[in-house]
């Protein structure tokens, strides 16, 4: 690592302050972020803790909306949003492992947007609104492709509000190595309608299958989706496996997705 | 260079970090608790896992800094009060929970923080909460059942395959 300055500030108009800071980068859990800087492949001159900002930490529920601080980690999220919404708790119960659990925030997992990531799928495929210190954007504007976000620099996602669904699951195949998804799909169904949000799959990051969702929305059970079959175009090529493959798993998560959420 | 002031196994221990200094580093270097090891420094292995106020967490991936005022707990602060092995570490002996000893430490403090919270895990729990944890020698097999042995359930008839 090259060297640089941390500094736990405890609100986040004191983070947002010292993210003016030429170079200053936000630091969430690190899970991610910390392996980045053992390989150099970052270099900020100082990285502005998150993890001290009480006002960013937290889950709360109101009505049909379920509300989780930036800085909030996947283990409490596990724990907390089980009752409320129990799909999105059992994604985060197996996210990587409990000692990246116990660190790693829904924050930097969204401002990271790894293509392999479980949480993305979760907010598209709820339509949630990703809140930060200036704004509140919508899931289908924030996404914009492989580690690409609608975010500014020196923007904190302080929150996300996800609209709680009448059913959901997610559904991983998991990459056996680095226990990310090799396929994962989110389904949630919703009074007008069904979303579909599919992650591990697309070079270009997550994103929904519209086809999937139009079938759903008319049927909501496994065999609504029969005669659909999800383009290998655009779909991750590496050696966990080809394109063909991932675009048969979709259909394969999809329906199991369904399956149980009903 | 920062002063930060972290309590090792109940003992506070204060010394200079930089901001890079990863938590392991002050464990092995400045409190000398080299009982927590470095397997992969890529987060991968759990070789490193120690609790920081009670939560288990690779210490690879956290800087000393962020657990300035905490307090951590190794594998050196987990025998009982009279220097004997604890039920946990007695188990892994007896079962022959370890064979080249590396992954120990953070086997040990993996599966502390698993029976914290579930004091009679199934063995699909077990090996769920280990994902993080590699082990090269044993095949797990032992591990889990020294795991199963320690939490106070029969295991003579879990053979080693
Ligand atoms: C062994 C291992 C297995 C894993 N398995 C999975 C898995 O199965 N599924 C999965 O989804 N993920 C997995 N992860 C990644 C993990 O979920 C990370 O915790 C997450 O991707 C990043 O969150 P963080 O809080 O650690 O962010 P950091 O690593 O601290 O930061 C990541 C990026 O986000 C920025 N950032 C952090 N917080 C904020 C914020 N609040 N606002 C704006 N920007 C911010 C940082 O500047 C940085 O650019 C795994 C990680 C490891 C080490
Ligand atoms: S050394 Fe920390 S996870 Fe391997
Ligand atoms: S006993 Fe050798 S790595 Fe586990």
């Amino acid at each position: 690592m090259y060297a640089f300055d941390v500094t736990r500030p405890k609100t986040v108009a004191e983070a947002v302050e010292a993210l003016g800071a030429e170079e200053a980068q936000a630091l969430g859990g690190g899970q991610t972020l910390i392996p980045t800087l053992k390989q150099r492949l970052a270099s900020p001159s100082v990285l502005v803790s998150l993890a001290s900002i009480d006002e960013i930490k937290g889950v709360c529920a109101d009505g049909d909306t379920l509300t989780i601080g930036g800085g909030t980690t996947h283990a409490t999220v596990a724990q907390e949003a089980a009752a409320t919404y129990p799909a999105l708790a059992a994604l985060a119960a197996n996210i990587g492992d409990p000692a990246v659990r116990n660190r790693g925030t829904i924050g930097g997992s969204l401002a990271n947007n790894d293509p392999s990531a479980c949480y993305p799928s979760a907010a598209l495929a709820s339509n949630a609104t990703i809140v930060t210190n200036t704004r509140e954007i919508a899931a289908d504007d924030y996404f914009q492709g492989l580690f690409t976000t609608a975010l500014e620099p020196g923007e904190i996602i302080t929150g996300v509000k996800f609209p709680v669904p009448q059913a959901a699951n997610y559904q991983k195949f998991v990459q056996p190595a680095s226990r990310f998804s090799l396929v994962g799909v989110f389904v949630a169904k919703y009074a007008d309608g069904v979303r579909v949000a599919v992650t591990g799959a697309s070079e270009g990051g997550v994103f929904r299958w519209t086809e999937a969702e139009a079938a759903l929305s008319a049927d909501f059970s496994p065999a609504a989706l029969d005669g659909l079959t999800a383009s290998a175009d655009g779909l991750i090529n590496d050696l966990h496996g080809d394109a063909e493959y991932r675009a048969h798993l979709i259909k394969v998560m999809t329906k199991r997705a369904v399956a149980a959420a009903n | 260079m920062t002063k930060v002031t972290i309590k090792v196994n109940g003992k506070p221990v204060t010394a200079e970090v930089e901001g890079r200094t990863l938590l392991v580093e002050f464990l092995r270097e400045k409190s000398r608790n080299t009982g927590t090891h470095v397997g992969c420094d890529t987060s991968q292995c759990g070789a490193c896992v120690v609790h920081v106020n009670g939560n288990a967490v690779k210490s690879c991936t956290m800087f000393a800094i962020e657990a300035d005022g905490a307090e951590v707990r190794t594998v050196e602060g987990m025998q009982n009060a009279d220097g004997s092995l604890s039920a946990l570490q007695a188990a892994f002996q007896e079962h022959h929970g370890l064979q080249c000893g590396f992954c120990t430490p953070g086997m040990i403090m993996s599966a502390s923080d698993l029976l914290k919270n579930n004091p009679k895990p199934t063995e699909a729990e077990i090996r769920h909460h280990l994902e993080g944890n590699i082990c090269r020698c044993t095949g797990y097999h032992n591990i889990v059942k020294a795991i199963m042995a320690a939490s106070g359930q029969d295991v003579s008839n879990i053979a080693a395959e």
